[in-house]
């Protein structure tokens, strides 16, 4: 089979449409740089009415909603999920890593949760805190212009409040809260445990005026029609493709490698087709991979060519190295006192939560080095399937019989509606060489391009941390007035934690540093083997933070792009 | 059984399927029927989601008289009245037999399930369970309805397990359809202004907002007033 050259040489080829991916080709083009956009997925838009599934109802959908093909279910708008056909992944020693990935223009920002959170000055220099894992190159200071930017660009809502390692920004005002909400605050400061209005990106005010104010329907996993939440492709792609740069978009298109010349730069990437699977080549002046951490090691480690033996940018053995997800660990109660419930309003609010606790904790005062934030869940949402389930089982609390049949059931699924209230722990893991992917040389995916191979075991401050929460959960459930449910996860669980990658915030696995011997990019996120190639995914992250990582992947996109158009301006790419 | 492995199967199958006819087309004398896209494949699915829900679709699991059972043990489930409309009025049986299609991990516990009830009935009164009289129905029911929650479900009786697989079915297929949305009062899913928990819920629960935190919250008046900033941070429009 030949390849297809296209002879167009563009000033970037920017591979992935996500987060990160997504503001790069914003701030390259509205530098007015000529960018060709490689998307492995389809195009996709939540404002044609015909792709949106925002305001579906659950009848709409045969299986109700259910998780059977999309792990969030049928409505909501990431296509693909941990498995997806033709596209397998593999694992090592027994351990466990799962893989999300959404192939599709915007990739996973269109279904994500939103919360929006800074890293801290300490995010940024953990290891001379607590000795564990690295710093970072770079300092909150550094990053702090451009969480100014993102805030402004694109919305976050939230309140100053002043905490040293949750910095402040520009915030549109939060919602009110939601009644369970309520019932939390109570609950956690009760507890001892400090509750602030929640900080995510969806719009609670305008910010301007190519995109719409939130109408609160509480459904941003679908992405939403009227661009009030912040999607990669909704609010970075479409808007760099109205700006001064020329954008093309290659849809469908997988990238399989990046492609060098006698000196070890970069030309292009060549990818696959998915709709002739046929093979092409672009040519470009600089490769901008944003593909996801995972993708991108993957990408790099099968570049492999003559200059780069072990892959580009891998002269280190570092790619894949360092892989991390956040913890996360859940439990959730019954709440008597939010029985009966009238239903006289909609409730919906934004997607997720309006309150929310970071981290409160001293770590040096505890068993594991690193903390966690509290999301909060409940309310009286749309009902999809699974609504009814073991509908009168809180009957147990009050002795009475469960199960049976007929209208009872009717009104015991009015009486309960709403009363449950669950928290999430989301945590910081310490990043460690040993957790990683590698390309598995037995197995190759229906594109033919050999596949990843994961390793990875969590620690035992993980597990200490994951106590940690399933004693605090309890504590602020029985305070808020509930019965908490299931029993307190033991070693043979994992003591709750989630399998890795279940959390779907990979980071680590290209990441920046001084020292070429142990870093794959510098802080500006440009690989020390290869120049003209940077990294715009959570791959340079040196650690993840008590946070989500969203915020801090669009901070830094924006950082390395202008640095970029700078390089490129001063010719030295 | 895997989900997962089954599924990929159901999937698999249908490509193969399609290949296959695809394959003969060339040289056939007779013209090769063409397999319709299922009319409800719809944009919002990919592609291959809407082959694989076409697929499910033209698979028939409940046979006639498995459905006219399930249509009567679904309504002594959620029975029509005077006041409430009937699982079989929100199409309950054709969403179960979906989802057994879907979640083929089901279908020997419900098919299994089905004929346990047929078995009880000719046993205790000559006649098959949808034949029997509601009062039969009813009594059979009372033994195999009701569980203890303190007892994993792995432990409880095969016949117990299977009336919840069945009550929990009919009970998310009809709260999910159009009649159920409405009985049950949900207001959401419709664009609107969220502006806090209405005074008499919060009476009724025993809560109240704080003046300091609603302080901090939107002001729905000024929503669509382009937001401004000043450096510190702090809103000023």
């Amino acid at each position: 089979m030949q390849i297809i050259e296209d002879s167009t040489v563009y000033d970037a080829i920017v591979v992935g449409s996500g987060a990160g991916g997504g503001m790069a080709t914003k701030v390259l083009a509205d530098a007015g740089l000529k960018v060709a956009v490689v998307e492995a997925g389809p195009f996709f838009d939540p404002a044609d009415p015909e792709q949106k599934t925002q305001l579906r109802w659950p009848y709409e959908s045969p299986r109700r909603g259910a998780g059977t093909v999309r792990p969030f279910g049928d409505f909501d708008s990431a296509y693909g999920g941990w498995e997806i056909e033709g596209e397998p992944y593999t694992h090592k020693d027994g351990t466990k890593f799962d893989w999300f990935r959404s192939h599709m223009l915007g990739g996973r920002t269109n279904h994500w949760g939103r919360i929006s959170l800074r890293f801290g000055p300490d995010d940024f220099k953990h290891k001379s805190i607590d000795g564990h894992g690295d710093d970072w190159p770079i300092s909150y200071d550094d990053v702090k212009p451009y969480y100014d930017k993102v805030d402004k660009m694109i919305g976050v809502f939230g309140t100053k409040e002043n905490i040293h390692n949750n910095p402040d920004g520009f915030f549109l005002p939060p919602p009110k809260p939601r009644l369970h909400e309520l019932f939390y605050i109570k609950g956690a400061r009760k507890t001892g445990v400090p509750v602030y209005p929640s900080r995510m990106s969806m719009l609670t005010k305008r910010i301007n005026n190519d995109r719409g104010v939130c109408f609160y329907c509480g459904q941003c996993s679908r992405a939403c029609q009227v661009y009030a939440d912040f999607s990669a492709g909704t609010c970075l792609i479409f808007p760099a493709q109205k700006s001064r740069g020329q954008v093309d978009l290659f849809v469908n298109c997988v990238v399989r490698e990046v492609t060098v010349d006698d000196e070890g730069k970069a030309t292009g990437v060549s990818y696959i087709n998915k709709e002739d699977r046929k093979e092409y080549k672009l040519k470009g002046k600089v490769v901008v991979l944003g593909a996801s951490a995972c993708s991108t090691a993957r990408i790099l480690m099968n570049s492999k060519s003559p200059q780069h033996p072990n892959g580009l940018g891998n002269s280190s053995d570092i790619v894949g190295k360092y892989l991390h997800d956040s913890t996360g660990a859940d439990r959730m109660a019954f709440v008597p006192d939010l029985m009966n419930r009238k239903v006289s309003y909609n409730e919906d609010g934004v997607g997720g939560m309006h309150v929310y606790s970071p981290w409160w904790g001293d770590n040096s005062k505890l068993d594991f080095p690193r903390g966690y934030h509290i999301e909060i869940w409940g309310g009286m949402g749309m009902p999809s399937y699974g609504f009814g389930f073991n509908v009168n089982e809180f009957n147990k609390f009050f002795g009475t019989k469960v199960g049976g049949y007929g209208d009872v059931l009717r009104s015991d699924a009015k009486k309960y509606y709403g009363a449950l209230v669950g928290l999430s722990g989301r945590g910081e893991s310490i990043a460690y060489k040993d957790n990683y992917c590698e390309i598995d040389p037995n197995t190759v995916d229906e594109w033919g391009i050999p596949v990843l191979r994961f390793h990875y075991k969590w620690s035992e401050y993980e597990h200490k941390q994951a106590i940690h929460m399933h004693d605090t959960f309890e504590q602020i459930l029985t305070n808020l007035g509930g019965e908490v449910l299931g029993s307190k996860p033991g070693k043979e669980a994992d003591y709750g934690l989630h399998t890795p990658g279940r959390i779907i915030h990979e980071v680590g696995t290209t990441r920046m540093g001084d020292d070429p011997k142990t870093s794959v990019t510098n802080k500006y996120q440009q690989l020390h083997d290869a120049d003209n190639v940077f990294v715009v995914d959570a791959g340079p992250f040196v650690s993840q933070a008590d946070k989500n990582c969203t915020w801090t992947i669009l901070a830094l996109s924006w950082r390395a792009s202008e640095y970029i158009v700078d390089q490129l301006k001063k010719q030295n790419l | 059984m895997d989900r997962r492995k089954s599924l990929k199967s159901i999937v698999l199958g249908s490509v193969a399927g399609g290949l296959a006819i695809n394959g003969c087309k060339p040289g056939a004398e007779t013209p090769v029927e063409e397999v319709a896209l299922d009319p409800t494949a719809v944009k919002w699915r990919t592609d291959r989601e809407n082959e694989h829900v076409a697929e499910l679709e033209r698979e028939r699991f409940f046979n006639d008289h498995e459905a006219a059972t399930m249509t009567v043990l679904c309504d002594l489930i959620l029975p029509g009245g005077a006041e409430f409309k009937s699982a079989s009025d929100a199409e309950v049986v054709p969403f179960i037999e979906f989802m057994a299609k879907d979640l083929p991990q089901m279908q020997v516990d419900l098919r299994g399930g089905l004929m346990w009830l047929d078995h009880k009935s000719n046993t205790e009164f000559g006649t098959e369970f949808k034949s029997a009289t509601e009062e039969q129905q009813k009594s059979i029911l009372d033994g195999i309805a009701y569980y203890d929650p303190d007892v994993p479900s792995s432990e409880r009786p095969f016949e117990v397990n299977f009336f919840s697989l069945v009550r929990n079915h009919t009970m998310t297929g009809f709260y999910t359809s159009k009649i159920g949305i409405e009985e049950l009062g949900y207001k959401g899913n419709m664009p609107n202004v969220w502006d806090g928990v209405p005074q008499d819920v919060l009476d009724q629960h025993g809560v109240s907002y704080e003046p300091e935190w609603l302080a901090k919250c939107v002001d729905q008046s000024k929503r669509n007033i382009v937001a401004e900033w000043d450096e510190d941070g702090n809103l000023i429009s």
